[in-house]
């Protein structure tokens, strides 16, 4: 990271966490990374939809999970031994993502990404922050603290509008 | 303001709130006829604290009127002024004054200058003599930096000049991660928790309130109880607590015990003889019952007396009942009952509402009471004990009670509903009904309507009840029944479809497995008829969006329920067990889910969800019995 930082004088290095859904190659900002983990069972809440597969305990806190991949049909919703549960912190709450798997992380300069595209993708394009090629592979970059916190995934309880029950 | 000065000022605000709570009560404490100098040099040394502070702070309006109090009650404690009721009024008021100040300066408001000039004059027209002009044309900050060393002498109790303290004591605010050790060599009664674990400058401002100097003039009384924390400026929850060292201390040597337990448990693990065995064994049962130990501790931190909010009591009977016309003693019982922090909080308004209502419409006037050849002063009582599981509030008034006919009357006026041949009960339970009340004609003490119904609200949020004895002629007394924590439950954990749920056992009646003939339908609904009354049933799993494993009641179980409103049956698949639960929220990470009141990690880390029953009970439709309303 130094060494990185040091040739680019520059622009700006940012690191991201590469994850899998599906066949898609994604990636977020992994400051916003808590930890990773596998996938364990956990408890369903009433009235939930179905990509919100319930809460766990994260040594004493009670977080929710989410599946992106139902939520934006891509690749199958199943659960391995290889179903890796992204926890990440956004907003002072923790909320923990299924994914297909993680790959890598990634050093990025702000001149490598380009803008995302209109359409194409499972995301809407107010969730991404750009497109970048790495070893000649796509990578979609997600911005994952506003799709978090986007009343669409309906996480969090709406600041000032009405509930949407 | 920078962060640092920020901090410094509200440990100030906090101090000089709990100085002017001090005042108020030592100025309700005093004895008139002959006032205990300890008493009256605690006052001053509050007043004079206060002024200090605000000094060295640049709060102006505190400053100059704290001065003009001080001089005043100098001169009482040194005999040369005799105190009368009339200026224990005016001290009240001033302190009236003080805390509207503080609370300006803590959030930033407009401060009443008129309020406070009005204030200086009634001080001075007390002192008798023209006191300097500059108290009265606002010229405060001639006073600012004198008042440190002004006063050299007098100050029977502190050991040091007090300027000189101060900066010492000030000295430790550097931001400083200073552990335990150092905290406890300096103030012995004090030691602090704060409930909410992150948060990196808390340290720092937990020193400051360690080592403020001014803590050495609280007498006794309140320096025990710990003391509500206001954390930001527009924040009403504190954030911090202080808690008695002995505490901490009980739980540091607890805690020791637990590494010793560990210590002993990993020395034996791998080691598969007979005697190892038995060892471990030991060592469990040792750990459980650090573990329990340990549990009791930390709750026990969160436990303040129940004086703490007692002790405004004295001021407001002492207000209201001079404005009825009434003659009131206060009785205060229990003070010493500890309850959890966060009750204590929400109690002070619902307590508020009760002892008023006491007042205003229970205890009579004194010529009336001596017509019912009562005593002339009526009695109220505050009493707080623990029964059981619970906690017991009792506010009980000797006056009128509650009159039977003009409630039922007021009833059928407001078209509240009321049930046939209503029980005594029945009837109590009216005055609870929203936008009731019996006072004749409002006034600014009560008869607006706005208030039983909130202050049952209230009780019940916080998962208590309110019940009410009376006896007309006699008195009434109202009695508050509240769990002992917000944190920990008694829960008995129910499965539906494999998973676990948490209904709160003081909800719970029984749990049966209906017979066939049990069972009747109502249309869609079924009906549990059991100890001679229909019961609604709720499936759980319905409630819950997970598939029972038994539709047919009469596989599964039922747990009868009672609720504040309603009575219910509830099938569950089965009964897992009986537990203390503690309790999670769910809102920190995810959001409110309707029927949940919050969460519990099991013993096993999995995860269950704590029903919530209230909101759980509005889903029944039917009236559980088949009576209807009368009108």
């Amino acid at each position: 990271m130094a060494t990185n930082s040091a040739l680019a004088t520059h622009t700006q290095q940012r690191e991201f966490l590469t994850f899998v859904l599906g066949e898609e190659h994604y990636a977020l900002d992994i400051m916003a990374v808590k930890e990773i983990r596998g996938y364990e069972a956990v408890t369903r809440i009433a009235n939930a939809p179905p990509f919100i597969k319930g809460v766990l305990n994260l040594r004493g806190d009670i977080v929710p999970i989410v599946d992106l991949r139902m939520k934006f049909n891509v690749g199958e919703a199943t659960y391995t031994e290889f179903t890796i549960v992204i926890m990440l912190h956004v907003d002072n709450r923790i909320v923990g993502v299924v994914v297909d798997g993680v790959s890598d992380v990634i050093n990025l300069s702000d001149d490598e990404i380009r803008p995302p595209p209109e359409f194409g993708v499972a995301f809407d394009s107010q969730y991404l922050v750009g497109l970048a090629a790495v070893d000649e592979q796509l990578v979609i970059l997600v911005n994952i603290e506003k799709l978090i916190s986007s009343d669409e995934l309906g996480l969090f309880e709406q600041k000032q509008n009405t509930v949407q029950e | 303001m920078s962060i640092e000065m920020e901090q410094f000022h509200n440990v100030f605000f906090e101090e000089s709130q709990e100085h002017l709570d001090e005042m108020e009560q030592f100025l309700m404490e005093l004895d008139l006829d002959s006032p205990d100098k300890e008493l009256l040099n605690s006052i001053f040394r509050a007043a004079h604290s206060i002024k200090g502070g605000s000094g060295i702070f640049g709060f102006d309006a505190l400053t100059g009127l704290t001065h003009v109090m001080e001089n005043l009650l100098d001169r009482a404690r040194k005999d040369s002024l005799t105190l009368t009721l009339s200026i224990v009024d005016v001290l009240l008021s001033t302190v009236d004054i003080l805390k509207g100040i503080l609370h300006s300066y803590r959030t930033g408001g407009d401060i009443d200058w008129s309020a406070i000039a009005a204030g200086t004059e009634a001080l001075d027209a007390v002192l008798g003599t023209s006191a300097p002009s500059e108290s009265q044309t606002q010229g405060y900050g001639l006073f600012e930096q004198p008042l440190l060393v002004n006063e050299p002498e007098g100050f029977g109790l502190f050991a040091d000049e007090p300027g000189a303290e101060k900066d010492e004591g000030f000295g430790f605010f550097a931001p400083s991660d200073e552990p335990v050790s150092a905290r406890n060599e300096d103030e012995q009664a004090f030691g602090l928790f704060e409930p909410l674990p992150p948060a990196s400058e808390k340290p720092a401002e937990a020193e400051t309130a360690q080592k403020q100097p001014e803590e050495k003039s609280a007498p006794q009384p309140l320096s025990r109880s710990a003391t509500e924390r206001k954390g930001g400026a527009a924040a009403s929850e504190s954030s911090t607590i202080r808690v008695d060292t002995q505490k901490i201390d009980a739980l540091v040597n607890l805690v020791g015990e637990l590494v010793i337990t560990q210590s002993m448990l990993s020395m034996i693990s791998g080691n598969d003889s007979a005697e190892a065995e038995e060892r471990r064994l030991a060592a469990l049962a040792e750990l459980e019952r650090n573990t329990r130990e340990i549990q009791e501790a930390v709750m026990s931190m969160r436990m303040l007396p129940m004086s703490f909010v007692f002790n405004r009591f004295p001021r407001l009977v002492r207000d209201l009942s001079g404005k009825l016309g009434k003659s009131v003693e206060l009785c205060i019982e229990g003070g010493s009952t500890e309850i959890d922090k966060g009750l204590i909080e929400k109690l002070v308004d619902p307590l508020t509402h009760l002892v008023r209502n006491s007042i205003d419409h229970g205890i009579e006037k004194p010529q009336r009471r001596t017509e019912c050849g009562k005593n002339e002063e009526g009695l109220l009582t505050l009493r707080a004990a623990h029964k059981g599981g619970s906690i017991l509030i009792s506010i009980i008034d000797d006056g009128a009670g509650l009159n039977r006919e003009r409630i039922l009357a007021k009833a059928y006026e407001n078209s509240v509903y009321v049930p046939e041949h209503p029980s005594d009960t029945d009837v109590w339970n009216l005055i609870f009904a929203p936008g009731f009340s019996t006072a004749a004609e409002v006034t600014d003490v009560s008869g607006r309507g706005v208030g039983m119904d909130v202050v049952r609200r209230n009780i019940e949020a916080l998962g208590g009840r309110v019940e009410i004895e009376s006896e007309q002629g006699q008195g009434a007394a109202f009695h508050i029944r509240l769990p002992l924590t917000l944190a920990i439950l008694d829960g008995m954990c129910v499965a539906v479809d494999g998973q676990v749920y948490v209904v709160p056992l003081v909800n719970i009646i029984e749990s049966i497995q209906p017979q066939p003939e049990q069972i009747k339908s109502m249309g869609n609904d079924k009906l549990l008829w059991v100890r001679d009354e229909y019961w609604p049933l709720l499936q759980l799993g319905q409630h819950m969006g997970v598939q029972a494993r038994h539709q047919d009641a009469t596989q599964g179980i039922v747990v009868l329920i009672e609720s504040a409103k309603k009575r219910f049956g509830l099938l569950v698949d089965s009964l897992v067990g009986q537990q203390q639960v503690v309790i999670k929220s769910l809102e920190q990470h995810y959001k409110r889910v309707a029927g949940v009141a919050g969460a519990t990690i099991m013993g096993d880390g999995s995860v269950a969800l704590i029903i919530d029953v209230e909101s759980l009970s509005s889903k029944v439709k039917t009236a559980p019995q088949p009576v209807r309303e009368a009108s």
